[in-house]
């Protein structure tokens, strides 16, 4: 057998190239087995792009299926709460086309707010809640943890006694931040910081330019 | 003279005489101070007392919240009078009036006509006469003192523990917690303790007096800091146009210099802004560069101003908390600019009153120095535990800013940067909304030292530029972090209501089964179970099979979940919010587990009754 494969080279090329096949074959289908992905990686990338607010708006339940209906060819503008900054997203990382957002975009972050003294303590809005972010028991009275609570408007529906209104987000000192100033030809917003010294950057000018020339 | 340098700088006139030259002196009692909770980097302190309650000097008022906080102190005598919002100084201003919860205390004697006005100029100096000179005041400003502590002779935690208490911060600006600070050994090994008394910034001189005044104690701050960082040297850095404090170190370490075993070294610098940048100040004296996004520690070093120092001693050596500050108060606008030592919460028209504000002169109000400052829309905001210096400045001294004209790409910007960025780029970047490029050219590296912007021949404002990119960009991050726990809550609710429907339906399995358990001894009903699943044998144990594949992937999340929380409240740097998310993660990892354990068990338990009903014959397909 040998030595008929050393006198033909063809049959040895075949049987190398045959061999090299098996091989492969046999490490590419063991590697495709023991490093399986499991789930959608792209609907992974998809979802951390979502705003989480798991509101629903889009039509699904969640913003999981909605990656999951985005991966399989649903279209990017279904969701009010990314609005056009997440569309953009999403059409950057799909290689798709952005188009407008179908719907309101809101124009404020909303949280939840319970009218206390009204709510009945009935438990319809502690179920509707996606992220558990109401507290409360039956017949006692609920409460929204704020910080926890996504604006997502679920909760307002199942309400018996309408005592919950969305209320834009208070804004604390530190998530403000300081706008961009307005641009060459308009002064900057003078108010914003101490700035310049006008008077003694001249004199500093002057003093730099003689030092410069003496 | 430094034996490093660090690249760019500028030379702004100092204009420090203007209140360099009055000796330092004690503000009066004020006859109502508004302390807020946020007069230091990190989490907000949680009010203690009550409108209507009565408190002494030194009284803790709010405790610290979380990792990074600082406990608030009453700084007068008096009763609580309310708990609100109020304005205060903070440098978001710009974006409209900032509120803060506020305690505010109205003093004892308010009505009995103290607190008048009067300069004084005795009571300074000494520590132990800080409260002489006020007469009848002194018996009104009821202090009450935590224990006094011998720091040689005290350990480590105690030492800290009582940094912490006593609220001190940084002072100097930034108001990061000391305690926080003290800890640093646990992290890094510090080799140089640097006092930071460059003071590079115009104006301000309130370093440059608590040295003159101060000088002893602020070494043995340094000694105290040099013991708990475990620094093996001292390194005074500060500028050669502050010749008496010079003096007076120099003194001082000639006073006592020989027994001690932390050897100090005074190295005086060439004025240049911003040589007190800590980074810049740490390659001028120790000639190694902080990483890029570090800090100072990663390379050894440990920075402190010379009045976080004096406060730590005072907290340590006398129990006293952070309840005053050295305060500098300048500009043309003021009869007598100077340096006073006021109590926390003061209102600043009364300081200001102090030095003698002319009302008509005054053009624009600055807490902070002229070149990292911000603008106060009103006086009547409170002295807090940053303010390091007002400047009361007359428009003639402080014109109005000139229209921003384009960039000309002349470079002066590149030259000026202390931190080796290229402010021209990041201003393209920031204008243009281009986030991710200006982080790419280190944004973030940005000291915000308005070198840039003083050099730029257009006026173009730079640093508001860089400041609103990276508030965007922080904005933006914040919102991420947000969603990404709001995912995590939704999974884990998904997860429980998993758990729940297979824990509902094991029990309805079991409820099922009951009734006919009994009779079936060994062999009477052959297979009377009236359930559509005849042909599931097969589909049972791959089921079943899936199902522990399942309940094996679920119980390494779990472990996995509970190293990372091991592994993240160990570095103990994390916040709450990042510790609790990694806690919903478990709990979701753990509900998953239980839900595909009561699924499996369901099954079993199935299969078990099954295999006994159908006789011994048959192989039970689970096994």
């Amino acid at each position: 057998m040998l030595e008929l494969l050393a006198d033909n080279d063809i049959l040895a090329a075949i049987a190398a190239l045959l061999g090299m096949a098996v091989a492969f074959g046999a490490v590419l289908g063991f590697a495709g087995q023991y490093f399986k992905v499991e789930g959608d990686p792209v609907v992974e990338q998809i979802d951390a792009l979502l705003p989480q607010t798991q509101c629903g708006q889009c039509g699904y339940p969640g913003c999981k299926p909605y990656a999951e209906a985005i991966s399989q060819g649903d279209e990017l503008n279904k969701c009010p709460p990314g609005g056009e900054t997440t569309i953009a997203a999403l059409a950057d990382l799909l290689g798709r086309e952005a188009k407008p957002l179908d719907g309101e975009a809101q124009d404020v972050p909303r949280v939840a707010y319970i009218r206390e003294e009204e709510c009945i303590g009935c438990t319809k809005c502690i179920q509707a809640c996606p992220v558990d972010a109401i507290l409360g028991a039956a017949k006692h009275m609920h409460t929204v943890i704020i910080d926890e609570c996504t604006g997502c408007d679920l909760c307002v529906e199942p309400c018996p006694v309408d005592c919950i209104d969305m209320l834009p987000r208070s804004d604390e000192p530190e998530d403000r931040h300081w706008p961009r100033p307005p641009g060459p030809g308009r002064r900057p917003l003078q108010h914003i910081d101490a700035g310049l010294i006008a008077s003694d950057r001249q004199s500093v000018r002057e003093d730099d330019r003689a030092f410069l020339h003496g | 003279m430094a034996d490093f340098d660090f690249p760019g700088g500028i030379h702004p006139p100092g204009r420090k005489a203007l209140s360099a030259g009055a000796p330092l002196a004690q503000a009066p009692l004020p006859r109502q101070v508004i302390l807020p909770m946020t007069q230091h980097l990190g989490l907000a302190a949680e009010p203690l007392v009550i409108p209507g309650q009565r408190v002494r000097t030194g009284e803790v008022i709010a405790r610290a919240q979380g990792m990074i906080s600082a406990p608030v102190h009453a700084s007068i005598t008096g009763i609580v009078s309310a708990i609100e919002e109020r304005p205060v100084p903070h440098p978001s201003a710009a974006v409209g009036e900032t509120r803060a919860l506020c305690i505010v205390i109205d003093a004892d004697y308010a009505d009995e006509g103290f607190g008048e006005l009067e300069q004084k100029d005795e009571g300074f100096g000494e520590l132990e006469r800080k409260d002489e000179g006020f007469g009848e005041l002194e018996q009104k400003d009821d202090w009450l003192r935590m224990p006094p502590l011998d720091w040689r002779a005290s350990d480590d935690d105690t030492l800290i523990e009582r940094l912490h208490e006593s609220g001190v911060v940084g002072l100097g600006g930034a108001g990061f917690p000391t305690a926080v600070k003290a800890r640093v050994r646990q992290r890094h090994e510090i080799d140089t303790l640097i006092l930071n008394a460059a003071e590079c910034e115009p104006y301000i001189t309130a370093d440059d007096l608590a040295l003159r005044h101060y000088s002893a104690d602020i070494l043995e701050g340094a000694r105290l800091f040099a013991r708990l960082t475990g620094a093996k040297r001292v390194v005074i850095g500060i500028e050669d146009n502050k010749p008496e404090a010079i003096e007076a170190l120099n003194q001082a370490l000639r006073h006592e210099s020989s027994a001690e075993d932390v050897p100090f070294e005074l190295k005086i610098l060439p004025t240049r802004y911003p040589s007190g940048g800590e980074k810049q100040l740490v390659q001028l004296l120790t000639g190694r560069e902080v990483p890029s996004r570090g800090l100072p520690a990663e390379v050894g070093v440990l920075c402190h101003n010379p009045g976080t120092l004096l406060a730590a001693l005072r907290s340590v050596r006398d129990g006293e908390p952070l309840i005053s500050r050295i305060v500098t108060l300048t500009g043309e606008a003021l009869e007598r600019p100077g340096n006073v030592e006021a109590r926390l919460g003061t209102p600043l028209h009364e300081l200001l009153r102090l030095a003698g504000l002319q009302a008509e002169r005054l053009s624009r109000l600055i807490q902070g120095g002229p070149m990292m400052g911000f603008t106060l829309e009103s006086d009547a905001v409170p002295l807090i535990k940053t303010s390091n210096c007002l400047i009361a400045a007359t428009a003639e001294e402080l014109p109005p800013v000139p229209r921003e004209q384009p960039c000309i790409r002349c470079g002066a910007c590149e030259a000026a940067c202390p931190a080796s960025l290229l402010p021209q780029q990041l201003y393209w970047f920031a204008k243009g909304g281009e986030h991710a490029k200006a982080e790419l050219f280190n944004l973030f590296d940005c000291i915000e030292c308005g070198a840039c912007a003083y050099v730029c021949p257009s006026h173009i404002p730079l640093v508001q530029y860089y400041r609103a990119s990276k508030g965007e960009i922080r904005a933006r991050e914040q919102e991420a972090r947000k969603a990404e726990r709001a995912r995590h809550r939704f999974e884990f609710r998904q997860a429980r209501l998993a758990r729940e429907e297979a824990e509902k339906q094991a029990r309805r399995q079991a409820r099922r089964q009951r009734p006919q358990a009994p009779p079936s001894t060994d062999d009477s009903v052959p297979a009377a179970h009236a359930r559509p699943a005849p042909a599931s044998d097969v589909d049972r144990s791959a089921q079943v099979r899936k199902l522990k594949i399942a309940q094996a992937a679920a119980r390494a999340a779990v472990k996995k979940a509970e190293k990372n929380l091991a592994r993240t409240s160990e570095a103990g740097q994390s916040d709450a919010a990042e510790l609790d998310d990694l806690e919903t993660q478990l709990a979701t990892a753990r509900e998953n587990l239980q839900a595909t354990e009561a699924r499996l068990a369901a099954l079993q338990g199935h299969d078990q009754d099954q295999a006994r009903n159908s006789g011994k014959s048959e192989e039970t397909p689970s096994s």
